[in-house]
């Protein structure tokens, strides 16, 4: 327990490791949140999406977050309805059962641009008669546009660029451009514009919800891929996935390495020999080849991938270089000691071998933890990654087939690789810095 | 003062280390003299800075190496005021060399032991390679090391062997005085009095002069004219070694006479209790006082160094 | 166990003139091969010893390295299998011991190495390192091993023990480091102690600590010590007898004073000749000591192994046929034609 105080108060002292912890603490707390906000489940259900999910996000928009660097500025997406009230609803009984319903929505333009598409989603209650709603445009200059005038269904979907009899009103094809724009300057018109619902209810118990969807040009934090799906869920539950990936993997190999290179050491003979000779056929397998294998022909499954990833990761050079101090160490008094007063193979082994080992084990583990990240992000992108979790290789797998950067759509590589860089850079620093104060010879460079 | 008749004047020594816990003060104010072919030891355990002495007297300074001062005159003149450049061409292995702690060990495993000897004699005298091994055979005459192992390597020597290798890879080029730090440590007995033997003879035949570094007071009787006895930094007894090994004087000087045990003795060997202080941030007053039987109240003082009969001694009870 | 108290005394007293290991003609040879399969001769690091050690008695095996003195002790600590002849421990062979009885065999006999920092694991504390020997060997109750953990380092002189316990090697100076290694070996309460050189790594004025806190245990515990050093002048304060090794071979056997004072063989001479006591006197003269160094194991000389070294040999005998043992006074063994 000392050593590992004395130990901590080391790396204190290298600005490097503190750098290194910040982050991976950093990548921790957002792993924990994301899988606090959003439990498994919910995670894997959004992200397998469908149009009923995502129906309220734009496709390829840009995180909302990119009107910083731009001057136009362009709008973003929101929603609103009147099931949590930011629409506005009164409901006044009329007479014979029918009733007025007016719906009424306020909201800021102050973008240099036009929107993708606005949608109203009507809810509708009735039993026989459906309800007529009648759509009024208010601009900020004061001028009334009239939108359309329609008997609404259960559900019924109001799309305004799709509708013919909109653009003649409008004399313009683009309903968003003839909506917003200043009919004098010819730009977007700046200022509070309204939209107002009137619908009429034939029924006593008939009733008129509606749901408003702007798609602007940018949405949310991180900004939306080919199936609307906000990719902060996808960079949040990424977190975690790398995280647990780049530690089982380098954890397992670690300790199973240094396992395998105590025994075959400790043994000698035939045992050692046999095993020495596995780890320089292994060498020359090649890696990844053969992970793209299983994950073409067998399975996707991340589980397969890890598990092959270790077993084969586990016969590397570093049992080598375990073996090389092992054989060292074996030789020490306190070894020779034990024998003498009785104590058995494996108890040398593992309770007096191993534990020698771990400080030496510990900078190759934490350093090792990126690789292994890359390694899943690797295989994601070339399409063998598991299909069903949200992970940062597979963003870039989608960015990748629907031509991200022939589009322009860079937030969709730049945000994953940022955060597999991060990642990387954080294990690395730190791991760099325990290399230095675990093995004191590399202190001087 | 005439120093001129001295080979060696050492004067108020200080040479501090540099840690994260402090400053080490490991050689802390000493005072030694040696004249020409004669040999004097640093009587010491471990800890108490002899071997930074050794370090201190040649400049091989650590990184880490603070404070550094004093006086060191070599026939007359103060090399300490030499740079660089200077002290390397004028004093290191031209006047004194040395042969450091676990030298055997030290020696290139890759290179042969004829060159390796060679090699200073190239470095500083300038001679070429064929009169270097002419010269350095010559050397393995004076330490008793067979012609023929000039073209052997090290693993195949003998611990004696490769000692004496060292040795005469200090002698090469011919210097005055000889550091030696534990020559004979690693060494069986045999062995250890073959080592003396072979001093023992260089100082006869070549008027060498040594500065013998040891912990082990019955060997140090071997080569010794004068004995100067190291305690946390500082030389505590400086003696002629007919005097000290009869009766030394310095508390500490006496307990260690009394803990070597005797083949021939009727007494129990003593020991001292307790352990040296540490080189940081010493108290002040004498700094054996807590493990002194004979402790009274003036050695809270730090004690001058006081002369009695020729010997001198740092301590309250000669004054 | 066996504190010597005063209702055991007579028990130890009888039991104190019994032989407790007996050591007959052992050989231990290693293989050299060369290049890992052909055979290419021994190292014949043990080639015929013969002694016994009794109960409660102490002795040295005096020899410099190369002598075979460490592959002799870890034989009889079982740590090396005997190619030819027998350890007898207690009158059970060796050999013939079973996963149980090398159990038995490991809780009585104790073993303190030359290298005090080596010796202890660096990553257990104190506790935990005197707790290893208590749990191989079976002791199962926490409160009983903590009970012998605590006395142990009574013993060791390491007080307060609390101190003690939850300290790590590197904390400890290197004479509290060689107690912890005693305390470990004492743990088991062994009736026999083997050290491998104690002291001579350890400061001069501490190793005489060290030595009488292993003369003082052998006394209390009634304990049997070999005592291997190659460092003649503490053997008079710890041991009984003394056995000189050369080259494989136990040259000259006897009481400690018979040896110190009469030395018979050539060897013996040599080594008490190198061993200094502080003298000025002796910077004025040269010893004389045998030249030449111990021979090779693989390839030891003809006849007496020393001859080459010699200053008396008889030619034709010493360099033909190996020496036999003589007993020229009673207690006082020598292999050397010169005592025919």
């Amino acid at each position: 327990m000392n050593t590992l105080k004395n130990s901590f108060r080391e790396i204190l002292r290298y600005p490097s490791a503190i750098m290194g912890m910040v982050v991976i603490l950093l990548l921790v707390v957002i792993a924990a949140y994301a899988m606090i906000k959003i439990p498994y489940n919910n995670a894997i259900t959004l992200w397998r999406g469908g149009e009923d999910v995502w129906y309220q996000n734009p496709k390829f928009a840009p995180p909302a977050w990119y009107n910083f660097f731009l001057s136009k500025k362009l709008p973003v997406s929101f929603t609103a309805n009147t099931m949590d009230g930011s629409i506005s609803k009164k409901i006044t009984p009329g007479a014979q059962g029918t009733g007025t319903v007016d719906l009424s929505y306020t909201f800021d333009f102050n973008y240099d641009g036009y929107p993708q598409e606005m949608f109203l989603y009507f809810n509708n209650k009735f039993q026989h008669k459906q309800p007529f709603v009648s759509i009024m445009w208010l601009t900020p200059d004061g001028r009334k546009i009239r939108i359309g005038n329609f008997g609404a269904n259960q559900k019924e979907t109001y799309r305004f660029s799709q509708d013919e009899k909109l653009q003649i009103r409008l004399k313009n094809e683009n309903v968003m451009e003839g909506l917003f724009v200043n009919p004098e300057t010819k730009a977007p018109l700046k200022g509070k514009y309204q939209l107002l619902i009137t619908g009429t209810t034939f029924e006593k118990d008939s009733d008129i919800d509606a749901e408003f969807v702007f798609h602007g040009q940018l949405y949310g934090m991180a900004g939306t891929d080919q199936l609307r799906r906000d990719l902060t869920v996808a960079l949040l539950w990424g977190t975690p996935v790398a995280l647990a990936f780049g530690l089982i993997a380098s954890l397992g190999t670690s300790v199973l390495t240094m396992i395998i290179a105590a025994i075959g050491s400790w043994y000698g003979g035939w045992v050692d020999e046999l095993l020495q000779r596995i780890t320089e056929i292994n060498l020359v397998l090649p890696f990844f080849s053969i992970l793209i294998m299983i994950g073409t022909f067998y399975s996707h499954s991340i589980w397969v991938i890890l598990g092959v990833t270790i077993l084969l990761s586990i016969f590397s050079g570093s049992i080598k270089a375990y073996r090389a101090i092992f054989l060292q160490v074996k030789e020490s008094m306190y070894i020779e000691a034990a024998r003498a007063y009785g104590a058995s193979d494996s108890r040398i082994i593992f309770l007096y071998l191993i534990p020698r080992m771990i400080p030496l084990l510990i900078p190759g583990l934490v350093s090792s933890i990126p690789a292994f990240v890359f390694l899943e992000a690797s295989l994601a992108v070339l399409g063998l990654g598991d299909p069903v979790l949200p992970t940062w290789g597979k963003i870039i797998n989608d960015a990748n087939a629907n031509g991200a950067l022939y589009k322009g759509y860079y937030y969709w590589i730049m945000e994953p690789a940022a955060l597999l860089m991060i990642t990387g850079l954080g294990f690395a620093m730190l791991g760099f810095a325990l290399d230095r104060i675990f093995n004191p010879r590399l202190r001087d460079i | 003062m005439s120093q001129n008749n001295k080979l060696l004047r050492i004067e108020e020594l200080i040479l501090y280390f540099n840690t994260t816990q402090g400053a080490v003060q490991a050689v802390d104010g000493v005072n030694l003299d040696l004249d020409s072919n004669r040999a004097v030891v640093i009587l010491g355990e471990s800890g108490c800075g002899k071997s930074s002495l050794a370090k201190a007297i040649l400049r091989l300074l650590p990184r880490n190496a603070g404070n550094y001062s004093g006086r060191i005159y070599i026939n007359g003149q103060d090399v300490m005021l030499f740079t660089e450049e200077e002290f390397r061409q004028n004093v290191r292995w031209t006047s004194i060399s040395m042969v450091p702690q676990a030298a055997m060990n030290a020696l290139n495993p890759v290179m042969r032991v004829g060159d390796q000897v060679a090699e200073p004699a190239m470095v500083h005298l300038g001679v070429n390679k064929t009169e270097a091994i002419a010269m350095a055979k010559k050397m393995f005459q004076h330490v008793g090391v067979p012609e023929d192992f000039i073209s052997r390597y090290p693993f195949e020597l003998s611990g004696g062997m490769r000692q004496r290798v060292a040795i005469a890879m200090a002698l090469i080029t011919s210097p005055n005085l000889i550091i030696l730090d534990e020559p004979t440590s690693a060494l069986d007995v045999l062995t250890q009095a073959n080592i003396f033997n072979v001093l023992k003879r260089l100082k006869r035949e070549l008027s060498i002069s040594f500065i013998l570094i040891t912990h082990d007071i019955a060997t140090s009787s071997e080569l010794a004219d004068d004995v100067a006895v190291m305690y946390a930094g500082q030389i505590v007894e400086m003696s002629d070694a007919k005097n000290f090994f009869k009766e030394p004087l310095h508390p500490y000087s006496k307990k260690l006479m009394a803990s070597v045990p005797r083949l021939h003795g009727d007494k129990e060997p003593d020991f001292i209790v307790g352990h040296p202080p540490s080189l940081i941030n010493l108290a002040p007053g004498c700094r054996f006082a807590d493990r002194c039987p004979s402790r009274f109240e003036k050695c809270v003082q730090d004690p001058p160094i006081i002369e009695k009969d020729g010997r001198k001694v740092k301590c309250w009870l000669y004054s | 166990m066996v504190a010597v108290t005063k209702d055991n005394v007579a028990e130890m007293q009888a039991k104190k003139g019994t032989i407790l290991l007996s050591i007959k003609d052992l050989r231990v040879w290693f293989e050299l091969r060369r290049f890992g399969f052909g055979h290419a001769g021994y190292v014949k690091a043990v080639d015929g010893v013969t002694f016994d050690v009794h109960h409660g008695e102490a002795v040295a095996v005096v020899g410099e390295s190369g002598c075979g003195k460490s592959s002799l002790m870890k034989t009889i600590l079982g740590l090396y299998k005997p190619t030819k002849g027998d350890v007898v421990f207690d009158d059970r062979n060796l050999k013939d011991l079973d996963t149980k009885g090398k159990r038995w065999f490991h809780a009585r006999v104790g073993y303190v190495q030359q290298d005090p920092y080596g010796a202890l694991p660096p990553f257990m504390n104190v506790h935990r390192i005197l707790e290893e020997p208590l749990i191989i060997g079976g002791v199962k109750s926490k409160e009983e091993r903590d009970r012998r953990i605590t006395k142990a380092l009574e013993e060791v002189k390491m007080s307060p023990v609390d101190d003690f316990l939850p300290k790590f090697p590197h904390m400890l100076s290197g004479g509290q480091q060689q107690r912890i290694v005693i305390a470990r070996a004492m743990i088991m309460e062994p009736k026999f102690l083997v050290a491998d050189e104690p002291v001579s790594m350890l400061d001069a004025s501490v190793r005489v600590e060290i030595l009488k806190l292993l003369s003082g245990l052998q006394k209390t515990h009634n304990l049997s010590v070999i005592y291997i050093t190659h460092d003649l002048a503490t053997v008079s304060y710890f041991s009984e007898r003394i056995f000189v090794m050369y080259a494989g071979n136990l040259v000259e056997k006897g009481k400690v004073r018979q040896i110190l004072d009469t030395p018979l063989h050539p060897y013996t001479m040599a080594l008490l000749t190198g061993t200094s006591e502080p003298d000025a006197k002796n910077a004025e003269t040269f010893k004389e000591i045998p030249p030449g160094e111990p021979p090779s194991l693989v390839n030891p000389p003809t006849g007496c192994r020393f001859h080459p070294r010699c200053s008396k040999i008889i030619a034709g005998l010493c360099d033909v046929e190996e020496p036999q043992e003589f007993e020229p006074e009673p207690g006082h063994l020598v292999s050397c034609w010169l005592y025919k």
